[in-house]
């Protein structure tokens, strides 16, 4: 009965009963477990980060590489020198989804919390409050304006461009930034399950048992895999925020 | 017809599959002609990544609101 081999619904690989507090607005789960664990990583990294010495050593080298690469890699890279004012922002940004998204394959846990569309949904609402306020902030008023007219567009065309720059730049922009986090992690999370899935279902005394090291190696690939795909996704959000957060500001067009 | 015969699932898992066709083209042409520039330029190698990437991003949105509409239809 291979091709029988029961696949948990989806509920089950993304919904998690509670430990505590069920049902109520504190109720503790796994994904909050998560986001704790994030959080206090995340905090460690700035602790770490300052303290001042001169010729930095250990924890401190390894905070001062990570704080070198968001402000290099994203923010300067993005915005160019003004960028810089933003990466304290950026930096908790990237570090949130990223160690939010390792525990997809920390055993015990192997839960990203951006398989629930909260996670991503919520960051994508703070990043856009931030790039429109500092579109509104550079431009005043006028950055409607600078957000629904692009240059040299003929009167005639307006109106038609204007709706379109305005479910693109207040909509859609948004959503699929959120959609872009929540389903890559989403299916990072099903594709290890059904190898998983698919190795269990093999180990039987049956003959095609010996086929049961495949789905194994695929699961050891896609975690492999998916520890690049939860550094590169959080590399991305917070690479669009900065795209996002220079579009909105810039005054070059 | 043969849409007709298709349960409800089979066609959420079709249109995934169609979804994912012109994303797959895309990116394609798209790292394909980002390794070519940085063959070319390897002193430009970095930008272009981060261009790469942006790209990628933007042209695999596409392929992921397939795959959620294939959750939305298909459960």
């Amino acid at each position: 009965m291979l091709l029988a081999a029961e696949f948990p619904p989806l509920s089950h690989i993304t919904n998690w009963s509670a430990f505590a507090g069920d049902g109520q607005w504190w109720e503790i789960n796994k994904v909050v477990i998560v986001y704790g664990f994030a959080v206090l990583f995340t905090v460690l990294l700035f602790t770490l980060g300052n303290k001042k010495k001169l010729v930095p050593t250990g924890a401190q080298n390894l905070a001062e590489m990570a704080v070198e690469f968001v402000e290099d890699g994203i923010a300067v890279e993005t915005m160019g020198k003004e960028g810089k004012k933003y990466v304290p922002f950026l930096m908790s940004l990237f570090f949130f989804i990223f160690f939010t998204n390792i525990f997809e394959v920390i055993p015990v846990i192997q839960m990203p919390a951006a398989a629930r569309i909260a996670m991503p949904m919520t960051l994508a609402l703070i990043a856009y409050v931030v790039y429109h306020g500092a579109g509104f902030k550079s431009h005043g008023i006028g950055y409607f304006k600078h957000a629904l007219v692009p240059p040299g567009v003929p009167i005639a065309l307006l109106p038609l461009v204007m709706l379109i720059e305005f479910v693109s730049k207040f909509l859609v922009q948004p959503f699929s930034h959120t959609v872009r986090l929540f389903a890559n992690l989403l299916a990072g999370h099903i594709l290890l399950v059904t190898f998983a899935v698919l190795t269990t279902a093999l180990v039987t005394p049956k003959w095609y048992a010996v086929f049961s090291p495949l789905p194994f190696a695929g699961v050891v690939f896609f975690t492999a895999f998916e520890v690049f795909v939860s550094f590169l996704q959080a590399y991305v959000f917070t690479l669009l925020t900065g795209v996002y957060i220079n579009a909105a500001q810039s005054h070059e067009h | 017809m043969l849409l007709a015969e298709l349960s409800n699932k089979g066609v959420a898992a079709l249109t995934y599959g169609l979804a994912a066709i012109g994303p797959g083209v895309g990116i394609g042409y798209l790292v394909g002609q980002a390794v070519q520039a940085m063959a070319r330029q390897p002193e430009s190698a970095g930008m272009v990544r981060t261009t790469m990437f942006l790209g990628i991003a933007f042209v695999e949105a596409l392929a992921l609101i397939g795959f959620v509409v294939f959750f939305l239809a298909g459960a």
